[in-house]
């Protein structure tokens, strides 16, 4: 039912740079670290320097250090504020801990928090962590993930019978289906822990008045956040204002609720002045969420004329210490199995997880969550089955992607697919590409000694989900989003919107939703986010929902404003409601004559309302919560192509060129989704060839400054073609699907079989990422294996 | 240890300003916090991500990477001045228009780093821009679009020039 | 990530930081152009009692040709001043295209990098290479080092802590020299894993590594064999590589023999 009256040569679709931007691109954004605050202290942190130790605290020294206003221990928050528990109603048996603000006794991993101190700057806070005396007792650690569940893998937690944290199996015996297989391909592949490198790190100015909190954060979805701090330190939410001004970027990362959040919030409480705590680069990388660590075992069977049959899959998932609050951490590696065989047609389906406890910080949600796990391992698949069977690897693909004709399809682990362009998005690509132009100048470069390699990945991406995702798992997520949209008396729209806005540009997309359901210029539409006192409640910014849940939300206010707005037009011009519009911002009559302009429509309605009929009170603003009731997530799709060079003698991966075809239902604005694109994916580029939490033999952290984490650069990324294909969603007037984490999901996938390609002729494979020049060496046997 | 401090004297954004600081306070903390121009920003405070670059003495560096009390006698310019240089406010309508930034927290750092490349190389080749970039971390846009933007300013710039 | 207190203090004559060096030495950082030295500061690594800003000295960055050939760079020279300089061998400018990036490379100075003498670093090895003479003073006056005996191992030098680096002296190298300087590095500007400085005139080679050893020198076994007209790989036994889990030995080693190669070839050599 995709609404009929989505004007043809509207605003949604428009190619516009985002209003916003005209200030950052001055320097004049004003993200959590650029506000002042009268009387505020300064946090830092002392944080456990060993993966598992035992600790007393002598606090005295730190104490007595000029411009030192307090130092805080577990104790001391306890009495303001509670402790995180995982919700695990989704995932019964799952094993985590309370987490407190500040750990007492003993920390379970590298990073995490311990004390707190406060002071007058931040130099002095940091002078004072160095003093507060520690008396470690160094325990045993489990840092790595195949050593975690060994029977003799010493506890992450004291007492702790096993570090399994969760498992679980989804699927039917495959015996039978596998047996009768004329192919079964398998491989195991292997993931670094990944984190999310936000250029802001995380930050908050907290500060307390009269039992009530503002809160200032840079943070992806403040209401979610509002209520878990209402909780925690058992005050109304409506006592509790949190404010997101512009966020330096979220990327999931800033969804979770940390450890030294709580704790600063807890401080200003009790101390009675604001706080400010800023997470510097090292606090970042070793304490924000990890992401990603996997070791993947896959099994695919073909039948004889090359039709995959199904998928019987190994996952081992690093959790960390604990599962993260609120959402926890097995949720990446249900996304990845979600995903597995995702574009293909297939009978069967089987997957065992486990997700072990480490002494390591707990991982959580990063972009494209598990997507790039589940893509990697099915095309990887996909890929050693194409040449097992001497195939090229796009026929292969072709005749296994789920035809349109057979839509919607409930894959054997119960997903449901519909929507879904996977065929065209191929013939795009392919033409995008100049595939046959491309693969002669491929094996002319390769004749002539050079190792080029090309790789390909579907994708299939569930997004925007409704309530059932996160509501029976106890987890207080929400799925709505709402806006309130009213009538300025300058003639301008304001939209309050509970999307959130971290650079993705979702101000923009609504302003020209509502530009279109009003009848209004985009830039007559100011989009407001991120603040609980002038925005309602909803769901921020997460699992890629913007536009297809706030859009919704924002079309269904704009139409009914619209027809308010013509309600109280047609009484003051003595017409007929129906033979009115809003064209540009004026009503205009059935001749497209301008009758009267917005501004002075509000104007009468606010200041002379004695002018409006008897009975009518002419309202100006609308509100309208959007739940999305059929289809528990939009499933997109895509294909995306990578070219990569690699040096015989080094090692040292290139990529060249590489190409998005999309399909996000509805594109409201093609500029912002394919700059979402080619961000996911150069980020995909760096899960794949650069970045990696590392940690020595003996569990320390090794990775803990930018140039030890490394994360793609100008230089490292290549130009990027992408092109949309457009399936709406049928099931909204709007019709946008998710578009923001898609670039992430298959990019790693792609670069993966790229390299493998390049090296085929050498008889090498490439199964771990990041991949590093060493591995494709060792490899190629030029360089002996560790 | 006590904290020293200096008085310092120096122009920032054509505006002589004097000012007393801690001799371990880096330029760009000063910057933000001293004078109020907080269109710099910290990225890492340890020299690898861009986002704090200033322009001192005609040249840009990280202002993570220069202590406050060196600034003493130099004249310094930030983002905020960008505007008022042809190729400062061409960088920046480049920016806008071609989407070449997402959260905005590395475009102060990449604009004035660009600057400089189009002051000393009006018609940079896509990998000149990369190269000359390679020290500004943007995870937000793939680079690409910064790329395209550069190049966008540089076309203009030099429609303009004779 | 802000440093530990210190106090500073900025000499403008080079007898005042020669003063300063005697009372405070070890206990002493000379802040040069602070592109390692301020990390080192805000990771709270470095935590000396005293920083000696030299920027304040007059002439200390000046790039001059020496009379009867050569050119001596004052220890103050910015990385992007000796880049575009035409009196500095060609092989200095390609080696700092590898070193950080544009405004790293504004501030940093050829001083700071020879004192630091990070194992990575390119630097030194291009001083090892072009056989260049590294000036150190102090007030017992000015000390001449080889520079292929000037470092000693991991940030280690012959540098000793009263003492400061004023210049670096190259030697004249007529125009029949060939140079070439290649690395392996994950990104554009990282730190080296490898690399190779080699500077080739008639009937002369020499050739140092960064990224393989503690420190670069010169590798006399592998110089004659070049001179021979032989293989040189053989030659490469004479290296000790370092070993770390990220960059193995044999890595290193492996690493080494492939930029050989390669420079030899771009000198025009095999
Ligand atoms: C992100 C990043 C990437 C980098 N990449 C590279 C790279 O790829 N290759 C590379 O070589 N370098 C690299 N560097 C380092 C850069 O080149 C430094 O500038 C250089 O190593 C040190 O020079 P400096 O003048 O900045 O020294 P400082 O930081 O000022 O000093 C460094 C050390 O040398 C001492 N010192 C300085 N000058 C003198 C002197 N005249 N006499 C005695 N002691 C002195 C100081 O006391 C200090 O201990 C990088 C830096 C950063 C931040
Ligand atoms: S903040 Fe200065 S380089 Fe990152
Ligand atoms: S736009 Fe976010 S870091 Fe560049």
């Amino acid at each position: 039912m995709t609404d009929l009256a989505l004007p043809q040569d509207g605003w949604i679709g428009r190619r516009m740079p985002r209003e916003d931007t005209r200030r950052l691109v001055m320097g004049a954004g004003r993200y959590v670290d650029d506000l002042a605050c009268r009387g505020e202290l300064h946090a830092a942190f002392l944080r456990s320097p060993y993966p598992h130790a035992g600790f007393r605290l002598d606090l005295s020294q730190a104490k007595a250090l000029d411009g030192v206003a307090a130092v805080f221990v577990a104790e001391d928050l306890a009495r303001v504020c509670g402790g995180l528990i995982c919700p695990d109603l989704a995932f019964p048996g799952m094993v985590s801990p309370q987490q407190l603000p500040l750990v007492a006794e003993r920390a379970v991993y590298q990073g995490e928090p311990i004390a707190l101190v406060l002071a007058d700057s931040r130099a002095v806070a940091e002078d004072a962590v160095e003093l507060i005396a520690v008396d470690w007792q160094e325990l045993p650690a489990i840092t790595r993930l195949d050593q975690s569940l060994t029977q003799d893998a010493p506890p992450v937690h004291l007492g702790l019978a096993s570090n399994l944290g969760w498992s679980t199996q989804i699927g039917t015996d495959l015996r039978d289906a596998f047996a009768g297989a004329a192919l079964v391909v398998e491989t195991t592949l292997d993931f670094a822990r990944n984190t999310g490198v936000t250029l802001e790190p995380r930050g908050l100015i907290a500060q307390w008045d009269a039992g009530a909190l503002e809160l200032r954060i840079s943070h992806q979805m403040p209401h979610q956040l509002q209520l878990h701090i209402a909780e925690l330190f058992g005050v109304a939410m409506s006592r509790v204002r949190v404010i997101c001004g512009d966020v330096g970027g979220g990327f999931g990362l800033k969804m979770h609720i940390y450890q030294d959040e709580l704790a600063t919030i807890a401080a200003a409480r009790l101390i009675g002045r604001p706080v400010r705590f800023i997470a510097d680069r090292m606090e970042s990388l070793m304490a924000d969420i990890h992401a990603r660590e996997h070791r993947i075992h896959g099994r695919m069977a073909v039948d004889a004329q090359g039709r995959i049959i199904g998928f019987d899959i190994d996952d081992l998932h690093g959790m960390g210490a604990y599962s993260v609050f609120p959402r926890s951490s097995t949720r990446e590696a249900m996304s990845a199995l979600a995903v597995i065989g995702a574009p293909y047609l297939h009978q069967v389906f089987h997957a065992r997880l486990r997700c072990a406890l480490q002494n390591k910080v707990p991982t959580g949600q990063l972009r494209a969550v598990g997507n790039p796990i589940g893509c990697a391992i099915t095309e990887r698949l996909v890929d050693l089955a194409a040449s097992a069977r001497g195939e090229d690897r796009l026929v292969f693909r072709a005749r296994n992607l789920l035809p349109e004709a057979m839509q919607p399809w409930t894959s054997p682990s119960g997903f449901r697919l519909f929507g879904l362009s996977h065929h065209r998005c191929l013939e795009r690509l392919q033409k995008l590409m100049d595939l046959p132009k491309l693969r002669a100048e491929i094996s002319d470069a390769c004749a002539s000694g050079r190792w080029l390699g090309l790789g390909f990945a579907s994708l299939v991406e569930f997004t925007a989900p409704n309530s059932r995702s996160y509501g029976p798992t106890g987890a207080p997520v929400a799925a709505v989003d709402a806006v309130v949209a009213t009538l300025e008396m300058t003639g301008d729209i304001s939209v309050r919107a509970s999307v959130s806005e971290i650079g993705q540009g979702i101000r923009q997309s609504l302003a020209q939703v509502m530009a279109d359901a009003m009848g209004v210029p985009a830039e007559n539409v100011a989009v407001l986010t991120g603040d609980t006192a002038t925005v309602p409640h909803g769901g921020g910014a997460w699992a890629s929902r913007g536009a297809a849940i706030g859009g919704e939300a924002a079309w269904q206010a704009g139409v009914a404003l619209r027809a308010q707005i013509l309600e109280i037009a047609a009484a003051l011009l003595q017409a007929q409601a129906a033979d009115l519009d809003i064209r540009f911002g004026q009503v205009v009559d059935q001749h497209g004559s301008a009758r009267m302009g917005l501004d002075e429509l509000s104007r009468i309605v606010t200041l002379q309302s004695y002018l409006l009929p008897d009975g009518m009170q002419g309202q100006l603003s609308v509100s309208r919560t959007y739940r999305r009731e059929a289809d528990s997530a939009l499933p997109n799709n895509g294909i995306q192509a990578v070219l990569v060079e690699i040096d015989p003698d080094t090692g040292h991966i290139s990529a060249l060129r590489h190409w998005v075809v999309f399909d996000c239902g509805r594109v409201l604005n093609p500029l912002l989704v394919e700059e979402q694109i080619r961000g996911g994916v150069v980020m995909g580029l760096g899960q794949a060839l650069l970045e990696a939490c590392s940690y020595d033999s003996g569990g320390q952290f090794i990775s803990a400054t930018l140039a030890d984490y490394k994360v793609p650069m100008a230089d490292d990324a290549p130009d990027i073609e992408v092109a949309l294909v457009e399936t709406p969603y049928a099931g909204s007037a709007v019709g946008a699907k998710g578009a923001g984490e898609a670039g992430a999901c298959a990019a790693p996938a792609a670069l993966l079989n790229a390299v493998n390609d390049a090296l085929a002729g050498q008889g090498a494979q490439i199964s771990a990422l990041p991949i590093t020049p060493l591995d494709v060496l060792r490899a190629l046997g030029r360089v002996p294996q560790a | 240890m006590d904290n020293q401090t200096l008085s310092i004297a120096c122009t920032i954004n054509d505006r002589a300003i004097r000012a007393t600081i801690p001799v371990r306070q880096s330029l760009v903390d000063f910057l933000r916090e001293g004078v109020g121009l907080t269109g710099s920003h910290v990225g890492c405070a340890h020299g690898v991500c861009g986002a704090c670059h200033v322009v001192v003495d005609g040249v840009v560096v990280r202002g993570c990477l220069i202590l406050a009390v060196q600034a003493d006698g130099a004249e310094i310019s930030t983002i905020e001045h960008a505007a008022t240089t042809s190729i400062g406010a061409a960088l920046q309508a480049a920016f806008f228009e071609r989407a070449a930034l997402q959260c905005g927290f590395c475009t102060s750092g990449m604009i004035l780093q660009a600057a400089e490349l189009l002051a000393q190389n009006p018609e940079p080749s896509r990998d000149e821009i990369r190269a000359a970039l390679s020290g500004n971390l943007c995870r937000c846009t793939g680079y690409h679009a910064i790329v395209d933007a550069v190049q966008m300013a540089s076309a203009r710039l030099s429609d303009i020039a004779p | 990530m802000k440093p530990a207190p210190f106090r500073y203090e900025r000499p403008a004559t080079l007898e005042a930081v020669l003063a300063l060096l005697d009372a405070h030495g070890a206990q002493a950082e000379i802040l040069a152009g602070g592109q390692s030295l301020m990390p080192m500061l805000a990771l709270r690594v470095a935590r000396p009692d005293l920083v000696i800003d030299i920027n304040r000295i007059a002439g200390l960055g000046d790039i001059t040709a020496i009379p009867d050939g050569g050119v001596r760079i004052g220890a103050r020279a910015r990385h992007a001043e000796v880049m575009a300089s035409p009196l500095v061998p060609a092989l200095m400018r390609s080696a700092l295209a590898h070193v950080a990036h544009p405004a790293i490379r504004n501030r940093g100075t050829l001083g700071g990098s020879l004192a630091l003498a990070d194992p990575a670093a390119e630097m030194p090895c291009c001083m090892v290479a072009l056989g260049a003479r590294i000036v150190t003073l102090s007030s017992r006056g000015e000390t001449h080092h080889d520079a292929a005996s000037f470092f000693h191992g991991l940030y280690s030098t012959a540098r000793r802590p009263d003492e400061m680096i004023l210049r670096i002296e190259i030697p004249p190298l007529g125009p029949q020299w060939r140079f070439a300087f290649l690395e392996e590095a994950r990104r554009l500007g990282d730190y080296a894993i490898a690399g190779v400085a080699l500077a080739m005139g008639a009937g002369e080679v020499r050739l140092a590594f960064c990224g393989v050893e503690p420190a670069p020198r010169c590798l006399p076994a592998t110089e004659a064999l070049i001179l021979a007209g032989a293989d040189p790989l053989p030659g490469l036994v004479e290296l000790a590589p370092m070993d770390s889990d990220d960059a193995p030995e044999a890595y290193r080693r492996h690493l080494a023999g492939v930029l050989l190669k390669r420079a030899l070839r771009e000198v025009g050599h095999g």
